[in-house]
């Protein structure tokens, strides 16, 4: 089953329009949003939740406080000052635990238990664009690599099951553990990068991230007109690496007058349109191509 | 006083207004880039970096000859760094969040402090000598953020403390904060005395503010907002923004409206508050009603 | 003699190879003494942040298989199951895990030396 994150290392480069536009191009697959941190892509996609599921993860501690006898030991040797004095007592500040379970292995009176933690909240919906799977971390909760993992396994089983083609995703942000376990078992990274100095410097460490772990990138040139200079910059580092450029499309405004009416840019009338159209094909064609072979010369 | 300039969505303009803030400025700061995974700030503000230093997360090292394989260090440990593979414990430095249970707790003394690379940390000036200059980079790879912004901190406190005692201390932290919700957002929100949220009034503006605003709350710290890209035509969003700002009790600091010129200028790696002295005006009024914001804030405190 | 563990779909040899090791779903287990299968399950696996690979290495040796067949396994994966002393044959997928078996056994798989992935 073939999976294609869209990724763009530097936020607000049209990453989530474009997946929008991909989605409703799409046939026969299923979107995935795992920008589980602050996803959008349901706002374009109004999807209708089918099924709701808690996501319980890691752990958090706390301290008893009538058994603790206040020695100490546990904010001694707490590595992430979570663990501090708070009148006569001694509390753990939850946004700094780090789930390690230290201080519960350390504590000598057993006063420290650890609790699982339900970070956040995961859905399978439908979508005029056909199914999809989404989530929302709790503001403040962590651990949204495991919850990345969790979606990628529900949208490969209800593909499995539906006979669906074709997996989407919508990456998030940065190169850190979200969009590391974004990347793992995805066949091809599409990313979108603007020509400004932000967004080829950003586009080059997510690169660099898609390189170390041996997922061909293919690549759409967004708000190509900003700046042509560093658009051609990044074109030839592509030629360089070996990337596919997929599209280049201008800077308009259309992508976010259609953002506003909550529509894929492809449903709208504007000219944009056919030229994602085209970029969405070519991405199909580099998944054909540029997928590494999975099977054995025999 | 430490300013984190954040915000729910990413490219909602944290870098744009962080920057332009900067060349305003009227007192010394330190420029403070904490955007580890995806910093940019150093693309605008010319930096003349004076040293570069890395960053360490201490990892055990396994010394086989004196494991005994009792296992205890698995058990300790909630992040896979150990397996039982065989009949030998195996040690996957990589996985390790650096907790030191591990090490604190072998019994055979097998396990030693080691080191895994989490980034750099790049110091100077900026804009001419005008600010002094920080910023952070995480390692392509590195997957944990937090303990490299912690790394980033402490060196904040440092440089904070020892300028107290020159003849021109930094005043002000100017922070480029993290995009997002999670961890490390909020480790840098949690060490602020003032958050300035930027805002696009866009659907995935608003919807990520509000993310932004409801993990930000339980800090109680000061916050504020910034209307970046303001009377997009068509868009409802300002009003709606606007209403959320008012009905929260959040102070709008500033609108800077939406300008295709400032598009381009900043696709040129302009900073925004030099495009024209219309622009520097937007960046003074914000600077001078977000120093009034804090001040006021910090005398309530 | 000697465990054969092979990345699967499903529990039988009629099942298609799961190109992925650590987050496959489970492993059909063919043991040459007897000719006898059994079915691994690996979905506790799947769900892993990280470390799916590590915690799926630990599965096999704890299962005492010696040779695993499979898509793709990464550099840790690779590592663990060095460590653990069990030979890995890669770049198998589209087929049942029967044929891969057959093709393992009738050498035309060779063990591998670094990780694919």
């Amino acid at each position: 089953m073939p999976e294609i994150v869209v990724l763009s290392g530097k936020g607000g480069t049209g990453k989530t329009s474009l997946t929008a536009a991909f989605a409703h191009l799409m046939h026969n697959g299923i979107v995935c949003d795992l920008d589980v941190d602050a996803p959008d892509l349901h706002i374009l996609l109004a999807p209708q939740v089918q099924q709701e599921h808690a996501f319980i993860s890691g752990v958090e501690a706390r301290i008893a406080r009538e058994h603790c006898t206040y020695c100490g030991r546990c904010e001694v040797m707490c590595r992430f000052e979570a663990i501090h004095q708070q009148g006569n007592n001694l509390a753990v500040n939850p946004l700094r635990c780090e789930g390690c379970g230290v201080c519960h292995v350390v504590c000598p009176s057993n006063a420290i238990s650890l609790t699982q933690k339900h970070c956040g909240q995961w859905y399978e919906s439908s979508s005029r664009f056909g199914p999809m799977v989404h989530a929302q971390l709790f503001p403040g909760e962590e651990n949204s690599g495991r919850l990345v993992s969790v979606l990628k396994q529900q949208a490969r089983e209800t593909a499995k099951k539906n006979a669906l083609d074709l997996i989407l995703c919508d990456g998030s942000p940065g190169i850190g553990c979200p969009v590391i376990s974004s990347l793992s078992g995805a066949h091809l990274a599409v990313l979108v990068v603007e020509p400004t100095p932000s967004g080829q410097h950003d586009f080059l460490r997510v690169a660099d991230l898609c390189d170390h772990f041996h997922i061909p990138a293919s690549i759409i040139i967004n708000k190509a007109d900003l700046n042509l200079a560093i658009a051609a910059a990044i074109e030839n580092l592509c030629t360089e690496r070996g990337y596919a450029v997929a599209g280049k499309l201008p800077f308009n405004m259309d992508i976010t007058t259609a953002m506003i009416a909550k529509q894929a840019i492809t449903e709208t009338a504007s000219p944009l349109g056919a030229m994602v159209v085209d970029a969405w094909e070519n991405i199909l064609i580099q998944l054909k191509n540029g997928a590494r072979k999975r099977t054995l010369p025999l | 006083m430490r300013i984190a300039i954040a915000s729910g969505k990413g490219g909602a303009g944290k870098t744009t207004v962080s920057a332009s803030l900067a060349q305003v400025w009227n007192t010394p700061a330190i420029l403070v880039d904490a955007d580890v995974e995806a910093p940019n700030l150093h693309l605008f503000c010319a930096p003349a970096i004076t040293s570069s230093t890395s960053t360490f997360l201490e990892v055990p090292i396994l010394d086989a000859t004196a494991c005994t394989q009792c296992g205890t260090c698995r058990e300790v440990c909630r992040f896979m760094a150990f397996a039982k593979l065989g009949k030998t414990i195996s040690l996957f430095p990589e996985m390790c969040h650096g907790c030191g249970g591990c090490i604190a707790l072998c019994p055979e003394k097998a396990l030693a402090p080691g080191q895994r690379l989490l980034g750099t940390l790049e110091c100077g000036t900026a804009m001419g000598g005008k600010h002094a200059f920080l910023m952070g980079r995480s390692r392509i790879g590195e997957a944990m953020t937090p303990p490299q912004l912690r790394a980033l901190q402490k060196k904040l406190e440092l440089l904070l403390a020892q300028s107290k005692t020159t003849a021109q201390p930094y005043t002000d932290a100017l922070i480029d904060a993290p995009p997002g919700v999670s961890c490390p957002a909020m480790t840098v929100a949690q060490e602020a005395d003032i958050i300035l949220l930027v805002v696009e009034p866009t659907p995935f503006g608003i919807h990520d503010f509000t993310l932004a605003h409801r993990a930000f709350l339980p800090l109680q710290k000061p916050i504020a907002v910034v209307m970046n890209r303001a009377g997009i035509p068509g868009n409802a969003g300002d009003m709606e923004l606007a209403a959320y700002c008012q009905q929260q009790g959040l102070p709008i600091l500033g609108l800077l409206p939406f300008s295709q010129e400032i598009a381009g200028h900043y696709a040129q790696g302009g900073i925004a508050a030099t495009c024209s002295s219309t622009w520097e005006k937007h960046f003074t009024h914000l600077r001078d009603t977000l120093q009034a914001f804090a001040a006021k804030e910090l005398a309530n405190a | 003699m000697s465990k054969i563990a092979i990345s699967s779909e499903g529990p039988g040899l009629t099942s298609m190879v799961d190109p992925r090791f650590g987050r496959a779903g489970g492993f059909v287990v063919f043991d040459t003494a007897n000719s006898a299968t059994s079915y691994i399950d690996n979905g506790a696996s799947q769900v892993l942040g990280q470390g799916a690979g590590i915690a799926t290495a630990e599965r096999m040796a704890e299962a005492n298989v010696e040779i695993v067949l499979s898509g793709y396994v990464g550099p840790k994966a690779f590592q663990a199951l060095q460590a653990a002393g069990i030979k890995i044959c890669q770049n198998i997928d589209g087929m049942t895990t029967g044929d891969a078996l057959h093709h393992f056994q009738a050498g035309n798989v060779p063990f591998a030396e670094a990780p694919n992935k």
